[in-house]
């Protein structure tokens, strides 16, 4: 098994957009291949991973999941061997202009999305800043080049390299959500030559930036008993407010709120104080904006959790995240995976000391 | 002229391999208007075999002499410029991240999400906004240049301090026919100009200058004028090539024809008529425009208009210096990522060459 980081690094180089996750469900099936005892892709292209329990059958579940879908673009339209494109995701156009990006034509085209000049643009399109229109791609390449290479439909992902700020620090796209993806990967390395009284199991849910449907679908088969979204969150900057953001380095964030099960939570704080694991808690007043949103009212519901890694520049090309606070994720949700004892779900309760 | 068969250029510079080679490492050194350090040692370096005359100035020009055999050559002063725009650290804020300021005409549309390289270390960083805390504001709001920062996360925030200066960090790369990088605008003009001092003609006396901080204000072009004390000068270029499409829809500017192009890209040398700085020299013009038709050199004129470049500084130097200028069409060019057709950058280089060698006291003995 490679280095986290280099790991990682393999994640946020490739695309994997929404609906389309298979370079990085191939990765993650690669290096998870090894370390589990049963993997299946769902029918919405999620990857299902199984870590069997010791418990006698029928053995309560435990669903980690992290989605691997990343925001992007498409081609909407070929223009005069320019290309028009739109969304995949929620992408912010006040920061396309002037980024390099891949075409994903017959073969991989690099490109750099370019604002048309003012003289160009319909009048009202000043005002219009928050759609893609007045975006287009150029690819370098002749009009009827690109005629014959590229497809209305072609993906068009970012097209960052990861940058390796220092040891701890690493730079890129996509790290919303692959830095959970590494971090699960971390959680399955720290189970090796460990047993759980839980089947533990670890999903790459599909398409959350866009319909949360990876995550709903995959809860819905395998029905656990414990589900926990591990996701990012906003990172903190001096000046930013503490209450919204949480500080990079120091920790994952358990969430708080309607999509979270107090019980739950507090099992995961009382252990990470155990561990002496920091942690911060996030409030997610109402909506928690993660796949826990969708799998705690899945059939008759689920008790979740959300686990989150704090993140500066969320859904731009350079994202950026504190490895120390991926490795710690991933051993809190190992070590929750090992004390769960088997009759947990009967000391769930809703009150303190109920 | 243009039915009457090419005649050969002589000695014509040649692009291969090592040229796009050495346009690549001067695309990617970091030279912001006022620390052209980076970009000068390369010059320095390729200018020393050629010529023992070669001089640092107050400014941090690089002027380069080679001298003509001609009885009574030509004084010709051939200038491109080798700083870029880009960005310096102003403020400490703490955590990695630092405020910046904008050093050219850099628009602050292309800053937010991009990689950057800060320092004498080249230190990566990012341009972020660190305190959005919402996925749902209001998009049609410009983000505001207040609103950005470089982060160089909380490990380096001891590497760099405020005044070292930053650009992006973007990596040359070949697009099919075309070349893209950041600082094309005027690293393309270093590289010709590199190539016509290797390959200088007889009949002129060639006064290479690289300048400094074209970007901010034309300043080093203008003591590098007044130095060199050249019969004529010589501006090469990188300029915008508007040639998009007008955005089609529901609005009067569908299918309208774009009549502000500026220059095109694969059209050849864009040589110029006029810009807000300079009323290019006719005589020079014309020289450029007959020498083209006689060597069969695609080439453009750059529509007249704005802009500007150091020629505006040159021609205006000691009792006034005859100047004209020729660019290599550059779409996007002040931005991450400038693209340039290989094909454009072969012609103005065999046009300038060919012009210079052409070049007598003849072209200048009419009255302007």
């Amino acid at each position: 098994m490679a280095e986290p980081v280099t790991f990682l690094k393999q994640l946020i180089s490739v695309a994997g957009l929404s609906g389309y996750e298979s370079p990085v469900r191939e990765l993650v099936e690669t290096a998870w291949r090894p370390l589990v005892d049963e993997l299946q892709v769902s029918r919405l292209g999620s990857l299902h991973a199984l870590r069997r329990g010791t418990a006698p059958e029928p053995r309560p579940r435990l669903l980690y999941a992290a989605h691997m879908d990343a925001i992007g673009m498409m081609v909407s339209g070929l223009l005069d061997g320019f290309l028009r494109i739109s969304e995949v995701g929620g992408v912010d156009p006040r920061l396309l202009p002037g980024q390099l990006v891949t075409v994903h034509a017959r073969q991989d085209l690099p490109g750099v999305i370019v604002p048309l000049p003012k003289h160009l643009l319909p009048a009202e399109a000043g005002k219009r800043l928050g759609t893609l229109g007045g975006l287009l791609v150029d690819v370098g390449l002749s009009g009827s080049e690109v005629q014959r290479r590229v497809r209305v439909g072609d993906l068009v992902s970012f097209a960052q390299p990861p940058i390796e700020l220092s040891e701890e620090y690493l730079a890129g796209h996509s790290l919303d959500n692959r830095a959970s993806l590494a971090a699960l990967t971390q959680c399955l390395q720290a189970l090796q030559g460990r047993q759980t009284a839980w089947d533990v199991w670890l999903v790459a849910t599909t398409q959350e930036e866009e319909t949360f449907g990876g995550a709903r679908t995959s809860a819905f088969q395998l029905r656990p008993a414990l589900a926990v979204a591990i996701d990012v969150t906003f990172g903190s900057a001096p000046g930013s407010p503490a209450h919204l953001t949480s500080p990079l380095g120091k920790g994952p964030t358990l969430g708080w709120g309607a999509n979270i099960h107090p019980g739950l939570y507090r099992a995961f704080k009382e252990l990470a104080e155990r561990l002496e694991i920091p942690i911060k808690t996030e409030l997610m007043p109402t909506y928690s904006g993660t796949d826990a949103e969708v799998m705690q009212i899945v059939a008759e519901g689920i008790p979740t959790m959300v686990l989150s890694i704090p993140l500066r520049y969320i859904h731009s090309p350079v994202e950026m995240v504190s490895l120390k606070d991926i490795a710690r994720a991933g051993r809190l949700l190992a070590e929750f995976a090992v004390q769960l004892e088997v009759d947990f779900m009967d000391r769930l309760t809703w009150e303190e000391g109920e | 002229m243009a039915t009457q068969p090419a005649l050969e250029i002589p000695r014509p510079p040649r692009i291969a391999e090592a040229q796009i080679r050495l346009l690549e490492r001067l695309c990617n050194a970091c030279a912001v208007s006022g620390n052209e350090g980076e970009v000068r040692k390369i010059v320095l370096e390729q200018v020393k075999p050629y010529t023992s005359d070669v001089r640092v100035d107050a400014l941090g020009n690089v002027l380069a002499v080679r001298r003509g055999q001609a009885s009574q050559p030509v004084r010709v002063m051939v200038a491109a410029h080798m700083d870029e725009v880009g960005l310096m650290l102003v403020d400490d804020e703490g955590d990695g991240i630092f405020r910046f300021d904008i050093i050219g005409g850099l628009n602050a549309a292309q800053l937010v999400g991009k990689p950057v390289l800060v320092g004498r270390g080249r230190v990566p960083g990012v341009i972020g906004r660190p305190i959005r805390i919402s996925d749902d504001e209001d998009r049609d709001e410009k983000i505001p240049l207040d609103a950005l920062r470089i982060d160089v996360s909380p490990d380096n925030a001891k590497r760099v301090k405020p005044g070292d200066y930053a650009t992006f960090s973007t990596t040359f790369a070949r697009l099919g026919p075309s070349l893209r990088a950041k600082a094309m605008d005027d690293r393309i003009g270093v590289a010709s100009l590199i190539e016509l001092l290797r390959n200088a003609p007889p009949n002129i006396d060639l006064l290479a200058a690289f300048t400094v901080q074209e970007e901010v204000g034309l300043r080093g072009a203008r003591v590098a004028g007044y130095a060199l004390n050249p019969d004529l000068a010589l501006i090469l270029d990188c300029t915008p090539a508007r040639d998009l499409p007008a955005w089609e829809g529901d609005s009067q500017a569908a299918g309208q024809e774009n009549r502000l192009y500026n220059t095109r890209l694969g059209a050849g040398p864009a040589i110029y008529i006029s810009d807000a700085s300079t009323i290019h020299d006719p005589r020079l013009i014309r020289h450029l425009v007959e020498t083209a038709e006689q060597f069969h050199i695609p080439y453009q004129i750059r529509q007249p208009g704005g802009g500007g470049n150091d020629a505006g500084a040159v021609h205006r130097q000691r009792t006034g210096i005859p100047s004209v200028s020729m660019s290599v069409p550059g779409r996007y060019i002040h931005t991450p990522a400038t693209i340039i057709r290989l094909e454009d950058w072969k012609n103005t280089l065999k046009l300038a060459h060919a012009a210079l060698s052409q070049l007598t006291p003849a072209v200048l003995a009419v009255e302007r």
